[in-house]
């Protein structure tokens, strides 16, 4: 194990000495099933670098992840990507879960889901559909995804109510939509949603490097909150409007993940498995596979999933901070994509002796008004011509390393 | 759907489990769970052995009738039939 030195830490009774305490069971797997995509969000937090299909775990290594996961505490999945739907092999994933009690969730951007699709997963034992929206208008979504989704994705989100599912929309929220919060909502409605997600943008992978293009200023941020009031005080009862804060904005750190190796874990499409999908870069080499170890060996006792578990990790200001049961020091993986060490205060919080790297990307954010430009994915997304803005054509911006 | 919990209870009413929500045991953990989208809730006490009778075959009073002969002293006549009524405007039961 490579924590936090422990120099000067000789009372027997002290936390930790030698092996650390066995953990909680987890209670949440996110299974990226692919890296493939029929869209490029520019907001996406998938890596920069993507799996490729090839390396991608088979349906069987996923069903044995499965019945591990649900030995070792997993009651709920999320069946991610990527697209999952590319996987014409999903409901074999849907079933094996099920058949080891785990409520499955599939999260999707709706592209190709078709009616025969829809009856065989829910056959297999699929229990709820997550589908993600960019924009209410379908041009603006256009430019957002990269590609023109959002009649395919009306169409989704009637067949899994009409399977009889419940359906939640996904809204990544950024500069370019958060004026257009209840216009969103109102489209949920209208789609038969029972939840919104209305996430802020968290700037990982591809993400980051739209930053600029997707940070809100302040006072957007103010207005779509007064808004979220006012439409949760109308749709009480009716349909549930989940808000994730744009921690950027906040100058709060977010409890990231609750807590590190401690509610769940995500496993990639090449058997890669994470404390949080955004690890992958931190930990490097470290992050152990499932194809090489069992789960329970990685949950427990792997340096991955061990390193940031607690406290011990902790330094000053979270160290002596109040605040550290309730944030836990926020988001590894941010600290180290801003600063370079993982185990510095995140830099989203005010206390942090970072935090002017964050406090400047917020004061230099721009208004609603300005264009949005953005670094698609290659491949290039097509059918963007009728978007009302024009976008910067799609740049290779780290050539060799994408698919 | 805005029917209270109230008026579910029709004498007709055979309370199931909702399609979207698993009702299991948890052996790691050693308690009863629903499993909803996006959530868990933990049957604490006897809710777990109540929600195990809603089979879509009993009606309400075979529940009540069933739990008293199990637990000759408890209220179960009143508690049940308001403890099935908000799992059923939560949409956990149907
Ligand atoms: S964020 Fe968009 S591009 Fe990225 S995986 Fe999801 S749907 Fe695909
Ligand atoms: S100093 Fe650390 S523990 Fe305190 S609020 Fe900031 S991130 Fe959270």
């Amino acid at each position: 194990m490579t924590g936090p030195p422990r120099t000067g830490d000789t009372t027997p009774t002290g936390p930790r000495r030698g092996a650390p305490p066995d953990p909680d069971p987890p209670w949440a797997l996110l299974a990226e099933l692919t890296h493939g995509c029929p869209l490029s969000c520019a907001y996406c937090s998938n890596p920069v670098e993507l799996n490729s299909r090839s390396a991608e775990l088979t349906a069987d290594e996923w069903a044995d992840v499965l019945r591990q996961a649900a030995d070792l505490g997993v009651v709920q999945t999320h069946l991610s990507g990527g697209e999952p739907l590319l996987r014409r092999d999903l409901h074999r994933i849907v079933a094996a879960a099920d058949g080891a009690g785990i409520h499955t969730q599939l999260v999707t951007s709706g592209v190709s889901l078709h009616e025969d699709r829809v009856a065989g997963l829910v056959e297999a034992g699929l229990r709820s559909v997550q589908l993600s929206v960019q924009h209410p208008e379908p041009g603006r979504a256009a430019l957002i995804a990269g590609a023109r989704a959002s009649r395919a994705k009306e169409r989704a989100a009637r067949l899994v109510r009409e399977a009889g599912l419940p359906l939640g929309l996904n809204a990544v929220l950024h500069r370019a939509n958060l004026d257009a919060l209840e216009a969103l909502v109102d489209l949920g409605l209208a789609w038969g949603a029972d939840r919104i997600e209305l996430a802020n943008t968290q700037f990982y992978g591809w993400a980051l490097r739209n930053r600029d293009a997707l940070l809100p200023d302040p006072g957007q941020v103010a207005r779509a909150r007064h808004t979220l009031e006012r439409l949760r005080a109308e749709l009480a009862g009716r349909m549930e409007l989940v808000w994730v804060a744009p921690d950027y904005v906040d100058a709060t750190a977010k409890p990231c993940m609750g807590g590190w190796g401690a509610i769940s874990l995500t496993v990639t499409p090449d058997g890669t498995a994470l404390p949080c999908p955004a690890a992958a870069e931190l930990l490097g080499a470290d992050a152990p596979s499932v194809r090489d170890r069992p789960l329970d060996w990685i949950w427990r006792s792997s340096p991955a999933f061990t390193r940031y578990r607690g406290e011990d990790w902790m330094r000053e200001p979270c160290r002596s901070c109040e605040l550290r049961a309730v944030d836990f020091g926020g988001c590894r993986c941010q600290a180290f994509a801003l600063t370079g060490d993982a185990a510095r205060t995140d830099p989203a919080c005010h206390r942090s002796p970072d935090h002017g790297l964050v406090r400047e990307l917020v004061e230099a954010a721009r208004g609603p008004a300005t264009p949005d430009t953005y670094v698609y994915r290659e491949p290039a997304p097509s059918d963007r011509t009728r978007a009302p803005q024009e976008a910067r054509p799609p740049q290779q911006a780290d050539p060799g390393k994408q698919r | 759907m805005s029917t209270s919990a109230t008026s579910t209870l029709s004498p007709g009413w055979r309370p199931v489990v909702a399609r979207s929500v698993v009702f299991r045991h948890d052996r790691v953990r050693g308690v009863d769970l629903l499993l909803l989208p996006e959530r868990v809730v933990v049957l604490r006490g006897a809710a777990g052995g109540i929600v195990a009778l809603c089979d879509g075959e009993r009606d309400v009073a075979a529940i009540v009738a069933e739990l008293a002969r199990r637990h000759p002293d408890a209220p179960v006549d009143t508690e049940v039939p308001a403890f099935l009524g908000r799992l059923y405007d939560e949409g956990w039961l149907r």
